[in-house]
């Protein structure tokens, strides 16, 4: 008894404890296999330990065994909602290393399907904030426009999500006779159904009152940790790779490259709502006009990229993926390092939730918008 | 309108009754048919309740809902809870076995003492208190205890916070629906339902009430919807947050009991707000038109009554499935620094236009 | 600054690294023991101002490590590739760059989870995705009978 006395009169107030929580591996909100070691005081979040690998795959150590074609399979893997920008980081790597110049019906195509795909992955993360903060209405919006993009991949890809659509040397199959006229069709009901989701969310008290100034990741520390993507844009941080090392068809279209200053929740959510309306455009600049030509240049069997270091970057729909490759002259790779960005964009989390609620940990994960294979890997 | 008045049958039941059995024998059987009807009545509707809710949710997300058990899904729910009751039930190795198993039964027996008041049509209401207003309010607070026992003795954090998000929330929301039915209180002179009922035939009090009355009726829905715990108030069993909160090491039976105290608590809410703002089994009457008034009699009480009481579920529904979830700390900001102010002065008001005899 | 622009640049102001110009950025080669007084000078020289580490790699070249830095800057958007090489390849020992760049904490983990390269005054260095005990399985020499098939 006098001890707990002696703790009141101490802090001049009655004594809590801090507790620890882990959330994940199972748990709704961590959208796969990742565990946070979150210490709590009440309700305030102290720490955010992430724990990561529980879906760790080796792919960099599988890569080292297969031929370079073959790594295309395995980054479809990794962040299964840019499947598109991953295997064409692989694709452009090794086109580089090789010196081999593609036709520009493959950059244009390329780069209609980066933009869908990050349209879709767009829809999907918007789907998946407005669960995450309660709102489950917004998940079957989100999934009902995902659709559309999904049976455009199928039918030209065969797949609708881990597509392998890239290869080295341009594309695995040329676009289905339809390609065109679903893509436009789309862009005229997506631009449709793109103000509802406004309507549904974005101007929400709710949803303001929970993200205005919530999860502040300065300029400084956006840089510090690597969080690219829109989460970095979020911060001001011009990070956009399409912008700054413009590849495929990128370099012919007119785009802006989204930045917001207010660094916080809310801000992230409207880059990614702003980004969806700039691929719209990048595309409807690119559909109409689609060059005749090859699908794909003629490789050699087996591919042998001379002895050496290459590195490609591209811009996947939650920041810079990177592929680097060591290449010892034989058929498969020495050693292939994926830069993901969600490896980056996880570990800013500890600063940004420092202090807030639980709830708000929660909305803040979701803006980081977090795949956990492409973590894990 | 007498001839839907249930208060003949009661009274043929109860001197059949009587006469044919001793007194105390008489009583119990009446309790015995009361409490069965109760029980059928609570399990039926809370069955097409969830049913409702899985329907009306489906249509605002673009879907059908259920559709492949029975027509139109009807049935569904009715298999769902089936299979809830031949679950497994699971208890944590470390939970309080006591309060564990006690937890779903406070829940669930407050909803039912809080039902018991309600008058459903002219004679169908068991227990016509003249303090009803105040026995209600001082019943479905009972509750919380539930759910803090239940946060309590699963021994698992997320339960825990769950279960404090609630109790904070509950208790603090109590204090705005008590005062938006004290503002009611005021205007009808009287805390009797059956009383409370008869003094909306000419008009019911969310019209004769206007602006005060209206003020009422909005407070009443936001706060009741956060004593039900249901979204955008949710934050007790935050699924994104807290998995499934004070219910998170529930299984079988003693889930479905939770589930089912949620609905109940939902219609009782509900019914509460028809009963004392859009008149309860009365039907609709406009001062002086004589014809269309007795048109509106011709529908019966009970319909009258349900009907609105599922107008208002619709409406908690709505909120549910349009809002994200607020934060714990704006849930408080929301019921302390605004309900609460606006309610006290909404009863001044009140007071007012009752003293001036500004109303219809 | 443009590639030619920084290889000179470096080549004046890093006597002791070894600049040459690789197929797509500037590449410079130092020491172990001047690793972490070039970061420094990297990041906080005006005319650098290399702050954002996108890529740190650790590669097993037969007969030592080597660690790969990737590396640009935000307001002069120029890349460097920072390489280092490891004196010993069974027992890596490099310095930390995390306190120079905080990316590179966690980059470092999972180096030294994959790889087993140990970084000093490194402030939280565990295993990332492994457990404790595990191997490190991008070495060349890691075996696995169970998980890995030869061909």
């Amino acid at each position: 008894m006098s001890e707990i006395r002696e703790v009141i009169i101490k802090t001049d107030k009655l004594a809590t404890d801090k507790y620890q929580v882990n959330m994940g591996p199972q748990h709704p909100s961590t959208h796969g296999v990742l565990r946070l070691l979150v210490t709590l005081e009440g309700e305030k979040v102290l720490n955010v330990q992430p724990h990561s690998g529980y879906i760790h795959s080796g792919i960099e150590k599988m890569c080292e065994a297969i031929s370079y074609p073959q790594i295309i399979h395995l980054t479809d893997r990794m962040d299964y909602l840019s499947a598109h920008m991953n295997n064409e980081a692989v694709a452009l790597c090794v086109e580089n290393a090789l010196q081999v110049e593609v036709p520009d019906r493959v950059k244009y195509i390329r780069t209609i399907m980066d933009e869908l795909a990050r349209l879709a992955s767009h829809q999907l993360w918007w789907c998946v904030f407005g669960m995450d903060l309660g709102a489950l209405t917004t998940f079957f919006y989100g999934l009902r426009d995902r659709e559309h993009i999904l049976d455009i991949f199928e039918e030209t890809c065969g797949a609708r999500m881990t597509v392998s659509y890239s290869t080295p040397g341009g594309l695995m199959f040329d676009i289905h006779p339809n390609f065109q006229k679903r893509v436009k069709d789309f862009i005229k009901y997506f631009r449709t159904k793109l103000p509802e989701y406004d309507k549904l969310l974005s101007g929400n008290v709710i949803l303001r009152e929970r993200t205005e100034g919530i999860g502040h990741l300065s300029y400084k520390d956006a840089i510090d940790f690597g969080v690219t993507g829109p989460s970095g844009r979020a911060s001001g941080f011009s990070c956009d790779v399409r912008k700054h090392n413009p590849y495929s068809a990128y370099p012919f279209v007119k785009f802006n490259e989204i930045l917001d200053h207010r660094c916080d929740t809310l801000a992230r959510y409207e880059v990614r709502i702003l980004e969806m309306y700039e691929s719209l455009n990048i595309i409807e600049q690119l559909i109409d006009n689609i060059p005749e030509g090859d699908y794909a240049v003629k490789m050699k069997g087996v591919l042998k990229l001379p002895e050496g270091e290459f590195y490609q970057r591209v811009e996947t729909a939650r920041g810079e993926f990177g592929v680097f490759i060591v290449s010892d002259g034989k058929k498969n790779p020495y050693r292939v390092k994926f830069r993901s960005p969600g490896f980056s964009n996880l570990f800013a989390l500890n600063n940004m939730t420092k202090g807030h609620k639980i709830a708000d940990l929660v909305a803040i994960m979701s803006t980081l918008d977090l795949i956990i294979p492409d973590i894990d890997r | 309108m007498d001839i839907y008045n249930f208060t003949t049958l009661t009274h043929n039941i109860h001197t059949g009754l009587a006469q044919s059995f001793a007194p105390w024998l008489a009583t119990t059987i009446e309790w015995v048919i009361v409490g069965v009807a109760y029980l059928l009545f609570v399990a039926l509707f809370g069955l097409f309740l969830v049913y409702a809710e899985r329907k009306v949710c489906a249509a605002f997300q673009q879907r059908l809902g259920p559709m492949r058990v029975g027509k139109w899904g009807l049935l569904q729910t009715i298999a769902d809870f089936i299979k809830l009751l031949m679950k497994e039930l699971i208890m944590p190795r470390k939970a309080d076995w006591f309060l564990y198993n006690l937890a779903p039964f406070i829940v669930i027996i407050a909803s039912f003492l809080a039902i018991a008041a309600l008058p459903f049509a002219p004679g169908l209401q068991s227990m016509d208190f003249d303090i009803g207003v105040f026995y209600l309010t001082a019943v479905s607070s009972v509750g919380v205890i539930g759910i803090l026992l239940a946060g309590w003795s699963s021994n698992n954090k997320y339960s825990l916070i769950g279960a404090m998000r609630s109790g904070a929330q509950i208790l603090s929301y109590e204090l705005s629906v008590s005062l938006s039915l004290l503002t009611m209180v005021v205007f009808a002179g009287t805390m009797q339902f059956s009383a409370i009922v008869e003094g909306q035939r000419d008009a019911w009090f969310i019209f004769s009430g206007h602006i005060p009355a209206i003020i009422a009726f909005v407070v009443f829905l936001i706060a009741g919807t956060a004593e039900t715990n249901r979204g955008p108030f949710d934050l007790a069993e935050a699924e994104s947050e807290l998995v499934a909160g004070f219910h998170t090491e529930y299984s079988g039976i003693k889930f479905a009991m939770f589930f089912l105290a949620e609905y109940i608590n939902l219609f009782i809410i509900s019914a509460v707000a028809a009963t004392v703002f859009l008149g309860g089994w009365m039907p609709l009457h406009f001062g002086n038109l004589e014809s269309f008034n007795h048109v509106m009699d011709f529908i019966p009480p009970v319909i009258w009554f349900f009907g609105k009481v599922l107008f208002v579920i619709f409406v908690i529904m709505w909120f549910k499935w349009t809002f994200p979830r607020l934060r714990v700390d704006q849930i408080l900001t929301l019921e302390w620094k605004y309900l609460l102010p606006i309610n006290l002065v909404n009863i001044l008001l009140m007071a007012l236009v009752v003293l001036t005899k500004f109303h219809f | 600054m443009t590639k030619e622009e920084l290889i000179s640049y470096l080549t004046g102001n890093f006597p002791e690294a070894e600049v040459k110009s690789g197929a797509q950025y500037a590449e410079m080669t130092v020491k172990a023991s001047d690793l972490h007084e070039t970061a420094v000078q990297l990041k906080d020289t005006a005319e650098l101002s290399f702050d954002y580490v996108f890529c740190l790699t650790g590669v097993d070249y037969a007969e030592n490590m080597g660690i790969i830095y990737h590396i640009e800057s935000v307001e002069h958007r120029h890349t460097i590739v920072l390489k280092v090489r490891t004196a010993d390849r069974l027992n890596p020992v490099i310095d930390t760059v995390s306190d120079v760049w905080i990316t590179a904490k966690y980059h470092e983990r999972e180096a030294y989870d994959l790889l087993g390269i140990h970084f000093n005054n490194h402030t939280d260095l565990r295993r990332l995705f492994l457990e404790d005990g595990w191997g490190f399985p991008l070495r060349k020499d890691y075996v696995d009978e169970i998980r890995i098939v030869e061909r």
